[in-house]
């Protein structure tokens, strides 16, 4: 077992047990916080596959953003009624079930395909990710228009949400 | 880096999966938008992960991850609104009893 794979192991579980945390505890701004630990998992996650943009973006835009946005909209609509009645259906165990099913599904496909078993070639010396990535977002070749309509349904969604929330519309 | 590839996918599997169970099983609105954000995540790793390992020259993975960040924001500020505006008209956030256009 080399270091990789213990750092992997380690931020794994890290992951696997905020996520756990985030479906399964009872109060909500607990269950936003363990979100945070989770995305910051997530970051080292794209750290170790030497994404080193992706990662400063998911710590920038998921925790600076969307989980403060969560934090916030618990604290707008808190209820103490909610915080001590029950946070699951009644019938749980059928999603339970369902994620176990999908998961146990998806682990068996996994483990049959004897391609997924390598290990990833050495990063080719001299290609510069990053650049590769800004190119490849404005080039006319390659990915303009995806980017330009998700700038497009940032700023549709972003209206529209200003929108919807603000209070006095007469 | 000697990590297998289906570590990743599998990690991605599992935490899918509890964004699902996270999804289906909460009441309240703006725990099931928190179980969203985990699956979102979980794809994040699948499409940076297969990034590495098939071909880094090329950005397909990375160009996708950040369109799913943005889909993932943009879907948050619309989600949660939706839920604060609810919360306004009808002071409840549990999925259950947003009932308005139930027939």
């Amino acid at each position: 077992m080399t270091a990789d794979q213990i750092i992997f192991l380690l931020c794994a579980a890290l992951i696997l047990g905020s996520a756990l945390m985030v479906v399964i505890t009872r109060k909500l701004i607990h269950a936003a916080l363990w979100l945070v630990a989770a995305l910051f998992g997530v970051a080292i996650l794209f750290a170790i596959l030497q994404a080193g943009f992706l990662a400063v973006v998911q710590v920038v835009v998921y925790i600076g953003a969307i989980a403060i946005l969560f934090i916030f909209a618990v604290m707008l609509t808190r209820r103490e009624m909610l915080d001590n009645g029950a946070q699951t259906r009644s019938n749980w165990w059928l999603p339970a079930l369902l994620g176990f099913l999908i998961l146990a599904g998806l682990v068996f496909l996994i483990i049959g395909q004897p391609a997924f078993g390598q290990s990833a070639a050495e990063m080719p010396t001299g290609v510069d990710t990053l650049r590769n990535l800004g190119i490849a977002l404005v080039s006319p070749d390659a990915y303009v228009l995806p980017f330009e309509v998700a700038s497009i349904l940032l700023l549709a969604a972003l209206v529209g949400a200003v929108y919807v929330a603000s209070g006095n519309k007469e | 880096m000697s990590i297998p590839l289906s570590w990743f996918l599998i990690l991605a599997a599992a935490l899918f999966s509890i964004g699902l169970f996270g999804v289906l099983s909460r009441k309240n609105a703006i725990a099931i938008l928190l179980g969203v954000e985990l699956m979102l995540n979980a794809v994040n790793i699948n499409l940076v992960a297969f990034w590495r390992y098939q071909d880094p020259a090329k950005m397909a993975g990375q160009v996708f991850a950040i369109i799913v960040f943005a889909v993932a924001a943009a879907e948050v500020a619309v989600g949660l609104a939706l839920i604060i505006s609810v919360y306004r008209s009808r002071k409840t956030v549990v999925a259950d009893e947003i009932d308005l256009m139930k027939w």
